[in-house]
């Protein structure tokens, strides 16, 4: 079976929940920006969670199915069609062989997931399906889809028709987005008054936001702790002898504009780190478009991890849901 | 030096063996970070070695994160004692220096450097008290470099010279970082020397390029076919300049799936190397040269 794509969107890529275990060799794990709304797509056509979807960007993709199957949307809101006609988002539809999906313009959100039922079958390259494009590895041929590409797809159980993920558990960043943050690794860096402004300070999305990071603006030049730079750091205040970058990790490149290290980290580098994103909010920095207004909120561990439950809870309870 | 521990976000335990760069800071960070990795710790995902810190990725759903720490922190001791000796190769690469292509992106970038009127070669000659390009050049290639990390993408190596610590070439990134880098530049920043990997964005020095490629998605280079990136932690490097000509006749010979890189296994003894390090490093040599 498999699926063409007729018009390709800005950057759709074949993702899953990525490829741990190669970090040290500056291979990032990659996979879905928002797992949870790619995990959620799976279970509404009954794929297994991590069955390999398309992540779109900013815009969907026009796709032409090669064989009946059963198709979800999830991720960001905008109108989805199949031959014209409105489908909803968060909700599992048949398809038939030739029928062509397609979108209307971004309400709210960022990333798009389109799962169909037997999944994108694309070969594993270590371990996954996941584009990492930089590398030229995994995905289609290692890269966004073009147009007249023709995608393998898996074989499958036919899918119900209707089933829908509840509103209250469709997660979605707020207005601002608020981004919890542990303070750590490099912390110590900053001046008392530059480690309250980070948190004080409004910010908003820059234009450079992709898979390896999202770039932030607006809030005030950080001031360093004053020290003689160590040996083989570097002049700038800013930096440190290289070092291993964690997904989430807030750089902040001369003090000015914090970068969050995303899905397609670099694995390492020269600029000190603040602390990190917590894990249980990765998924909302793959909602947000660029100007969106975002606050950092600080946390203690106890409170990241109380975090991470409540996600984990989530997507029982959509599963739940969907039985 | 004091080992520092802290977190990264819920899942990360990052450790700073020391924050200025040393060999011996190496050493220690690669030990116990091969100690957590032998301790087999349930929950633990990634453990990614750096010049002189390392970090550990884990579930904290299956190990709490103070947990993971005190374990780290236990292995400590054994490692500071562990003999800082490593079985590894020393490699060739050949490096075509102020070749047209990192000429290029340099130009096309020069208002994001620290001296917009020259090229980073002249600079980092100027800075680092050399008359010329040319015998900034003989320095960056005369004596080895020692594989320190690898990362940042796709299996580049960070490379730092095995030279007494007032011989070491030291030059700022970048101001600004580029948005382009071609595949397989020779770089430079703080201490260290890298191949970029794959073309990208990048804030090192540009000083050359070698046509070796490093990192084949497609296994398909003869020397890559095993795993599909080349260097790890601990390898030695002799860059050996070239000209157009030989950078010419390299590249056809990797599209054929011919070249073979020069490679020569050899100990590194770190306490030997402080002792003298003219004679060992010609005893490194040696051994390439008999490869």
């Amino acid at each position: 079976m498999t699926l063409e794509i007729v018009k390709p969107g800005l950057a759709t890529t074949v993702q899953d929940l990525g490829r741990p275990g190669y970090f040290h060799l500056g291979i990032p794990e990659g996979g879905a920006m928002d797992r949870l709304a790619l995990t959620a797509a799976n279970m509404l056509v009954g794929n297994e969670d991590g069955a390999a979807c398309l992540e779109a960007v900013f815009m969907g993709p026009e796709v032409k199915f090669g064989a009946d199957m059963t198709v979800a949307v999830t991720g960001a809101e905008l109108p989805v069609m199949l031959d014209g006609a409105p489908r909803d988002t968060w909700t599992s539809f048949r398809v038939k062989a030739g029928q062509v999906l397609s979108f209307g313009f971004l309400k709210e959100g960022a990333r798009i997931y389109i799962a169909v039922s037997g999944g994108i079958d694309t070969p594993p390259a270590l371990g996954s399906r996941s584009t990492y494009a930089i590398g030229a590895l995994g995905g289609f041929e290692g890269r966004p889809v073009a147009a007249g590409d023709v995608i393998p797809v898996g074989k499958a159980m036919e899918g119900s028709d209707g089933r829908s993920v509840p509103q209250a558990l469709r997660r979605r960043p707020g207005k601002p987005a608020v981004l919890r943050v542990l303070p750590g690794l490099y912390w110590h860096r900053l001046t008392e008054k530059s480690q309250n402004a980070f948190f004080d300070d409004d910010w908003t999305v820059a234009p450079e936001a992709d898979r390896m990071g999202y770039r932030f603006r607006g809030g005030q030049q950080m001031e360093f702790v004053a020290r003689e730079q160590p040996f083989g750091a570097g002049s700038d205040p800013s930096n440190i002898v290289d070092g291993c970058y964690s997904y989430g990790s807030i750089q902040v490149p001369g003090g000015l504009e914090p970068i969050v290290l995303h899905r397609d980290a670099v694995s390492g580098g020269g600029y000190f780190t603040l602390g990190a994103v917590i894990s249980a909010d990765m998924d909302l920095i793959g909602q947000l478009q660029p100007n969106a207004p975002v606050k950092f909120e600080r946390v203690d561990m106890d409170q990241a991890l109380s975090a991470r439950k409540v996600r984990k809870e989530t997507i029982e309870q959509i599963r739940q849901a969907l039985l | 030096m004091k080992t520092r521990y802290t977190y990264g976000g819920d899942e990360h335990v990052y450790v700073e063996v020391d924050d200025e760069m040393s060999l011996d800071a190496f050493f220690i960070a690669l030990s116990l970070s091969k100690l957590v990795r032998e301790a087999d710790i349930p929950g633990v995902t990634e453990i990614c070695p750096a010049n002189a810190s390392f970090e550990v990725r884990f579930d904290p759903d299956v190990i709490a994160p103070d947990e993971m720490m005190t374990r780290i922190k236990e292995l400590e001791g054994e490692a500071q004692a562990q003999e800082k000796r490593l079985d590894t190769r020393i490699i060739e690469i050949p490096v075509f220096y102020e070749d047209p292509w990192t000429h290029e992106t340099l130009m096309r970038f020069r208002e994001r450097h620290q001296d917009p009127s020259g090229t980073d070669l002249d600079y980092a000659a100027r800075i680092n008290g050399y008359d010329s390009a040319a015998a900034f050049i003989e320095a960056h290639h005369s004596q080895p470099w020692f594989v320190s990390m690898v990362g940042f993408v796709s299996g580049l190596p960070f490379l730092y010279q095995l030279v007494e610590r007032d011989k070491q070439l030291e030059v700022p990134k970048y101001l600004r970082p580029r948005t382009d880098t071609p595949k397989l530049t020779v770089g430079y920043g703080g201490c260290f020397s890298c191949i970029y990997s794959v073309r990208g964005a990048g804030g090192y020095q540009m000083f050359g390029i070698t046509p070796m490629p490093i990192f084949d998605p497609e296994q398909k280079i003869s020397y890559l076919k095993d795993f599909m990136v080349f260097f790890r932690p601990g390898d030695i490097v002799k860059w050996k300049p070239i000209d157009r000509a030989e950078y010419d006749v390299i590249s056809q010979q990797v599209e054929e799936g011919s070249y073979t890189p020069k490679i020569a296994e050899v100990a590194f003894d770190l306490d030997a190397f402080n002792k003298d390090m003219t004679g060992f490093n010609a005893k490194l040599m040696e051994a390439l040269n008999d490869a």
